[in-house]
């Protein structure tokens, strides 16, 4: 704004804005609350070290889900991501122990990932299926591509350098957390910046209107299903290089822990709203729940419950803010 | 007319859409055994009356008395309680379940939840009583219109309804079952229920109905015995006022010589259009006139990209359009305001700025990234030339009011300097001043050359602005007409008897 005409009233803080403040923030505020709270509660929890290991230990999850982000603001959702990541694993491994090239092996998971996402978006917008029933069965189809890979057994990595990607550090910080700056970074641009993430946007608010406007819908689709995909692989690398052993279970669960952390973090489940640094926040609050846990000697076994109370109250109070439109 | 107290009654009643103001301040006399017609042109309020009788709509403002007795609380549930029960244009049954099953559904005769045996004697009986034709074990979702409309009917007789509101009953219906449903619309009103009958269709509010209340901008015009009316005493009612808009000039016909922007030879698709043909001129408004459901809005689509057609072709600019899609018609500067804003035009959960923007993305981008100084300055001008208001294309599009939201729609389409623009529905459910904004942007338009295709559903717009115009029926160019020298109540008359036509020979 160049020029200022209309004058200028002191902007008058009313109960319905501070609610709305509170929902669009109430991740961040209870990120910070929770670091407060652990920070006070043990010395040990705010130190570069155990921060770093936090961050490192989630990566695989957190690429997940910052891709997995694309998938529900355009109005769909990736049940097959921890599939791929199995399919991943092994595949990995196998190529490692069959090539001798540790190079090629870590390649191999985001390569394949970005082939099965595709292979998703495809089955979503050529057969026309909704979303959710085609990643349901195309993970069973993915899993069942993991265990032929290893006959059902480990598949052992022993070569030097395989564990360097998941393990190794730059100045005292791990190569993985680097990746995931990086790729956060680069994704929080694509989906602000760019055309592609206007298009995201816009199939998932509305595919007719889009449609209309002459956005490619269908290619939009098998974009961010791909995306999701090469994101599943990449954790999928990361992962299998930290135990040096591909396995066909490995990665059970990531799926839904992506979704419960993008919806944590503020992301609308109908598609249109949402953004990259949410679903960051969504992951680390819940590792922080899990840490927290750890750190105050609680109980471990009621950690679920308290996570999923946690998301069932976010998601709760975005609908309230819905029902008032 | 017998003076008792009136079974439903309303005074003083408003509602307010948005910007619009759909009712204000209107009376309505309901009696026992009467037909009641509600008439009026498009946005009259006709319908919203008729919802508001039956629950569906709460007024702002004013009483609704039931039995003389003033209701607090009035919703679909009370009213049926209350037997009143609604028909509503869109009809609202369960494609998956029978006939039988959507008749009784929410009123299934049960012991602890288990289903009575007579049930389907139940069912006979209304039948009979209806004398409609009808399988009670079909899936409703399998039938036609005009059958899935009758099992609406049962489905109100079955909850014994004393009142029932039809909103445009006949419009999906053949002349043969016109007149039956009025020969049980009589049957009904002997049984002492009444019939509240909005409709745009005189000859039948002149048959079937007792009492017609005329609307007009929101208003009651009139109410009285329909013996004393004619079709023309009711059209004159129903657009007999000054004009709240002023149009601007007339574009005069552009010259036969010249080459066209667009030809349209004998297309016919698969959502009804037949051999549809059309032209249109650089600097031509052209309208399309037709009644709702006459294939205006598809033949707009087919040309658009937005379905493809099966058989014919379209011409653009000189060329053949072949594998013709939304994405190529734009690019090629053809483009297609769409019918239905929130369905079909905007992405009501972003911003202004971003859905101005979003179908000419690339024109403010470098490689794929968006450069947004660029895209801010065009979005800004544009909300400004065309006083959006609030002016601030940061806001969420979805709290603007319908006027606004329509201007940023013709917005969204002006950012890419078309040579050719179809409008459908521009000023739908607009303000007058947007309105004003609307016809001016129109001619404009056609002043720097762009050809235009008009569609709306308010004739009168249609006729005031067009060059030229064709009239449209059962997906068919119909013919071509002056609007310089045709009236409204001609253009009304035309399509109505071109209707009937049609009605007759189904």
């Amino acid at each position: 704004m160049t020029s200022t005409t209309a004058r200028t009233t002191a902007p008058r803080i009313t109960p319905a804005k501070a609610l709305a403040f509170l929902r669009d923030y109430a991740v961040l505020i209870l990120l910070a609350a929770l670091l407060i709270v652990l920070a006070i509660a043990s010395p040990s929890f705010f130190t570069f070290a155990n921060l770093v290991n936090i961050v490192n230990q989630n990566t695989p999850l957190a690429l997940i889900a910052v891709a997995g982000t694309f998938v529900i603001i355009s109005g769909s959702f990736d049940l097959s991501t921890a599939a791929i990541y199995a399919v991943g694993s092994v595949a990995a491994a196998w190529v490692a122990m069959e090539t001798g090239n540790v190079v090629l092996g870590l390649l191999a998971p985001p390569v394949i990932g970005l082939a099965l996402g595709v292979f998703n978006g495809l089955a979503v917008t050529v057969l026309r299926v909704h979303s959710f029933l085609a990643t349901l069965a195309s993970s069973l189809i993915f899993q069942a591509i993991a265990v032929l890979i290893t006959g059902g057994a480990l598949i052992q990595v022993s070569l030097d350098g395989f564990s360097e990607l998941g393990r190794g550090r730059i100045g005292g910080v791990f190569y993985t957390v680097v990746i995931l700056i990086v790729f956060v970074a680069i994704m929080w641009f694509v989906l602000k910046g760019t055309v592609f993430g206007r298009h995201v946007f816009a199939v998932g608010g509305n595919p007719d209107a889009a449609q209309l406007s002459g956005v490619r819908v269908d290619r939009t689709r098998v974009m961010v299903f791909a995306l999701s995909g090469l994101a599943a692989g990449m954790a999928a690398a990361i992962g299998v290089s930290r135990i040096a052993s591909g396995q066909p279970q490995a990665g059970a669960g990531l799926e839904f822990d992506a979704i419960a952390a993008i919806i944590l973090g503020g992301t609308s489940i109908y598609g249109g709203v949402g953004a990259v640094w949410r679903s960051v926040a969504g992951v680390f609050l819940i590792a922080l729940i899990g840490n927290g846990f750890d750190i105050l000697g609680f109980n471990p076994q009621i950690k679920d419950l308290v996570t999923g109370a946690i998301i069932l109250a976010a998601v709760g109070l975005a609908a309230a803010g819905i029902k008032r439109r | 007319m017998d003076t008792s107290t009136p079974l439903v009654e309303l005074s003083g009643v408003s509602k307010r859409f948005g910007g619009t103001q759909a009712l204000d301040t209107v009376d309505l006399e309901l009696r026992t055994g009467e037909v009641h017609a509600l008439v009026g042109e498009n946005g009259a309020g006709k319908s919203t009356l008729g919802k508001i009788v039956a629950g569906l709509y709460a007024p702002d403002t004013g009483e609704l008395r039931v039995d003389g007795e003033q209701v607090s609380k009035w919703d679909p549930v009370r009213a049926q309680r209350s037997g009143v029960v609604m028909i509503a244009q869109e009809l609202s049954l369960v494609d998956d379940l029978t006939v039988l099953e959507n008749v009784f559904l929410g009123v299934e005769a049960n012991t602890l939840g288990v289903l009575h045996r007579r049930v389907a004697e139940c069912f006979e009986t209304l039948r009979a009583l209806a004398d409609f034709d009808l399988d009670a074990s079909a899936k409703v979702g399998d039938l036609r219109i005009a059958d899935q409309q009758k099992v609406e009917i049962m489905r109100a007789l079955a909850r014994d309804a004393r009142v029932i509101v039809m909103d445009e009953p006949t419009s999906s219906l053949t002349a043969h079952e016109t007149e039956r449903l009025h020969r049980l619309i009589a049957q009904l009103r002997e049984q002492g229920r009444s019939i509240v009958y909005v409709s745009h269709f005189l000859d039948a509010v002149l048959e079937v109905a007792d009492t017609v209340t005329i609307m007009r901008d929101g208003q009651r015009v009139r109410t009285g015995p329909v013996a004393n009316e004619t079709k023309a005493t009711m059209v004159q009612a129903m657009l007999g006022r000054e004009l709240a808009v002023t149009f601007p000039e007339r574009r005069p016909r552009a010259d036969a010589s010249t080459e066209p922007l667009l030809v349209v030879d004998g297309i016919t698709t698969e959502t009804g259009i037949e051999e549809a043909s059309l032209v249109v001129r650089p600097g031509e408004i052209v309208g399309l006139l037709g009644l709702v459901g006459s294939g205006r809005s598809e033949i707009a689509r087919a040309i658009a990209g937005a379905d493809p057609i099966t058989a014919g072709s379209i011409t653009f600019r000189g060329e053949k359009c072949r594998r013709w899609t939304t994405r190529r018609a734009i690019a090629s500067g053809l483009v297609m305001v769409p019918e239905d804003r929130h369905a079909q035009g905007l992405i009501l959960q972003r911003s202004v700025r971003e859905n101005i923007s979003l179908a000419f993305l690339d024109r403010f981008a470098t490689a794929g990234v968006i450069r947004p100084a660029a895209e801010k300055k065009e979005a800004g001008a544009l909300a400004e030339a065309l006083s959006m208001r609030p002016p601030r294309i940061g806001l969420d599009i979805g709290g603007l009011s319908g006027g606004n939201q329509q201007k940023a729609l013709l917005a969204k389409w002006l950012v890419g300097d078309p040579a050719f623009v179809i409008l459908d529905e521009p000023t739908r459910g607009v303000d007058i001043g947007a309105k004003a904004t609307i016809y001016q942007l129109v001619a404009d338009l056609a002043d720097r050359g762009v050809g235009v295709l008009l569609i709306s559903s308010e004739h009168e717009e249609v006729l005031a602005l067009s060059s030229r115009a064709y009239t449209v029926s059962n997906g068919r160019i119909a013919g071509e007409v002056d609007p310089a020298v045709f009236g409204v109540s001609d253009l009304l008359a035309h399509l109505f008897s071109v209707e009937q036509e049609i009605g007759a020979i189904a």
